[in-house]
């Protein structure tokens, strides 16, 4: 990023904006920090943010009660190879900057344990822009979103089809970065097909957010990423990316055939 | 301990807030403690599930409909036994309240007969339900089928082998048993995966939690259901003796049971609530189920509340001989009942537990189930101090589901037939 003096926020938002100004669809992949391999997290993480507009980096938790059995096992995997987030923000400290912004996503108990305000104290120079905390819904997230905001940082907001319309609003001017629209009940990488109501629910959310909405949850192929398009900032692309890298496939070839779209 | 320090101001007032019905507040707080830390699909269906819950437990209706069940197909009110041999043996008079007569041999029925009621008047489709030990699944299973809504109960792989007589009595109600073989493999697991199942159809599906914790309503739904145990207990032992007990011993697992016998004894200053975990096989970190003990604050499954975890906030797997109070948090009503020191929780190892339950057995007749014998245990060693006393214990169920346990434990049959002769 050239824009130095842009808060880490306006960072994740204008990295989206970037692309959609050119007329292409962004891509957020997330990825299962230290997944597969431990010591090839930073390659990997590299490798992935020359490709994507913002990275999603996962932090593993013990419980991923959100999450489907690809990323409960990358979890799992990774908890048992010696993945912490202390051990996430010092590796991500010693090879920043990346070429995309970075934000964390992680249940919440990880964040408390190790504490908010050291957390985005170490997050600055580790070049995460801000965080997705799946189990911290917006009636619980008033501390947590004080210490992010004085420094700069995200709290983006999931949205879903369940959300209620008023609802919805205040979620969408809640949100910093971009808006997360789930785009299926359900945890991730449940292999459901998209349902045909998507798009009109993805324009509902854009009609309502001032912030990118990137669309994720099912995303797996060109040809929904194609159809996701016209109503979508971007796309986020997490349990089929992790299930490329568990093969050994290159994920760098998948995210570049999706984009191809 | 904990390391959420009350002023003794603070303490107060949340007991009076407690005693008075104040708590959980309208966010679900108790104190420090609770909350609602739920994915955002989920959110909806807890709100409504919230209004539901304000609505029926008023409703007259409802609750005539649910006084009716619990008298004539639970078979409420549950006896207050005099324990007789236990008191002359432990030197204080001992009570015990029968959950273990209440149809399908635990407490877990009074929750679960509430619920599936509930879930009858939102016209769910189904119902999911999570277990340990398979009390709460069997009790979900027979009341679903009593209501008549089908029922998907999820049970970690570990706990189907040790409880199977119970996975064999909810195929029997009907139910769809799923081992769930992912993480530890036991209750923690289990309600991972049920809460899994309920993100993808929050609407037409019932989430029919079985114990008191989770997020917002549920530690409020299930505290009110399982304050039936309390209120008839407190009632029969001023019968009984005139009076009320000393103290009173329940085994906290998540904490269901104990929340329904000491909150309506948490007004009464002079009764002792005493809580007791798994002790499991020693106290380091792994090797047992002692949340209040050893646990720091967290959030694990939707609520706030202590959780045995490590450095790094990852939940720790927890060890006991009883599938019921193998579980890394608890109820958040207890970690409050702990901070502001209206409660106070020990526990007892697998042996004391195993050593309990044959001594109930043996001098009383009744066989509880291990996690109830945990009560006992932790009852006996207090007994030995406080001569005299008289003290009430929850029996929270029958020992039977235990059986391939305690035959492993104990030989049993295998004893008998290689004594006799046979192999």
């Amino acid at each position: 990023m050239t824009e130095k003096n842009l808060l880490p926020h306006e960072r994740i938002s204008a990295a989206l904006r970037h692309t959609t100004a050119a007329g292409r669809t962004a891509l957020v992949p997330y990825i299962t920090a230290g997944y597969p391999h431990k010591e090839q997290f930073i390659a990997t993480l590299r490798a992935i943010a020359q490709e994507a507009d913002v990275v999603e980096v996962g932090v593993p938790f013990s419980d991923p009660m959100a999450d489907g059995v690809t990323i409960q096992r990358a979890s799992h995997a990774a908890i048992a190879s010696g993945v912490s987030l202390r051990w996430i923000l010092a590796e991500l400290a010693r090879a920043a900057p990346f070429a995309a912004p970075i934000v964390l996503m992680s249940y919440l108990n990880p964040l408390l344990s190790f504490g908010y305000a050291e957390l985005a104290a170490a997050a600055i120079p580790a070049g995460v822009c801000g965080f997705i905390v799946p189990d911290l819904p917006i009636e619980e997230s008033a501390e947590f979103r004080s210490v992010l905001e004085d420094r700069g940082l995200a709290l983006i907001q999931l949205v879903t089809p369940a959300t209620p319309p008023e609802r919805l609003e205040r979620l969408c001017a809640a949100s910093r970065g971009f808006v997360y629209a789930v785009t299926t009940t359900g945890i991730t990488g449940s292999g459901k097909e998209l349902p045909a109501s998507v798009g009109s629910y993805l324009d509902q959310v854009r009609g309502l957010s001032q912030l990118p909405v990137c669309a994720g949850f099912g995303v797996r192929r060109a040809e929904q990423v194609r159809s996701l398009a016209p109503h979508a900032d971007g796309v986020i692309v997490g349990s089929a990316l992790v299930e490329q890298m568990e093969s050994g496939a290159d994920p760098v070839a998948f995210l570049r055939a999706l984009r191809s779209a | 301990m904990s390391n959420v320090e009350l002023a003794p101001a603070e303490r107060a007032e949340l007991l009076r807030r407690l005693v008075a019905g104040e708590l959980p507040d309208s966010r679900g707080r108790f104190g420090p403690f609770g909350g609602r830390y739920a994915p955002e699909t989920l959110i909806t269906a807890l709100e409504r599930l919230t209004e539901g819950v304000q609505r029926y437990l008023r409703d007259p209706a409802f609750q005539s409909e649910l006084a009716a069940e619990l008298k004539d197909w639970v078979g409420r009110p549950t006896a207050l036994s005099h324990a007789p041999t236990l008191s002359r043996r432990w030197g204080v008079e001992v009570y015990l309240k029968r959950e273990d007569l209440a149809h399908t041999g635990a407490h877990k029925i009074n929750n679960a007969l509430g619920q599936a009621l509930l879930a009858k008047r939102f016209g769910a489709k189904r119902v999911i339900a999570e277990t340990g030990a398979g009390q709460h699944g069997v009790a979900t299973a027979a009341a679903c089928a009593r209501v008549g809504i089908p029922c998907i109960v999820y049970m970690g792989a570990v706990d189907v082998l040790r409880q199977a007589p119970n996975v064999e009595r909810m195929v029997q109600f009907g139910a769809e048993v799923v081992p769930v073989k992912s993480g530890d493999k036991t209750l923690r697991a289990a309600i991972d995966e049920a809460f899994r199942d309920w993100v993808a159809d929050p609407a037409g599906s019932y989430y029919l939690l079985g114990s008191a914790l989770g997020p917002h309503p549920y530690p409020l739904l299930v505290r009110e259901l399982q304050a039936v145990i309390g209120r008839e207990a407190r009632a029969q032992f001023i019968e009984r003796t005139g009076g009320l007990p000393d103290a009173v011993f329940a085994c906290v697992g998540g904490g269901s049971n104990a929340i329904g016998l000491f909150h309506p004894l948490a007004g009464d200053a002079s009764v002792a609530l005493i809580g007791i975990e798994a002790g499991g096989r020693s106290n380091k970190l792994g090797d047992n189920a002692a949340t209040l003990a050893t646990g720091r604050p967290g959030v694990l499954h939707g609520t706030c509340s202590l959780l045995l975890q490590d450095a790094d906030g990852q939940v720790q797997e927890t060890h006991s001989v009883s599938a019921g109070l193998d579980y890394p948090g608890v109820g958040p009503e207890h970690a409050l009942l702990q901070a502001i020191g209206r409660a106070s929780y020990g526990s007892a190892t697998d042996d004391e537990a195993l050593e309990a339950l044959r001594e109930c057995c043996a001098s009383e007749g009744i066989l509880p189930a291990i996690e109830s014998a945990h009560a006992l245990a932790g009852a006996k060693r207090w007994a030995r101090n406080n001569a005299g006393k008289k003290i009430l214990i929850g029996m929270s169920g029958r020992g039977d589901k235990d059986m391939p346990t305690l035959s492993q434990v104990f030989g049993g049959a295998r004893k008998i037939l290689a004594e006799a002769g046979h192999d």
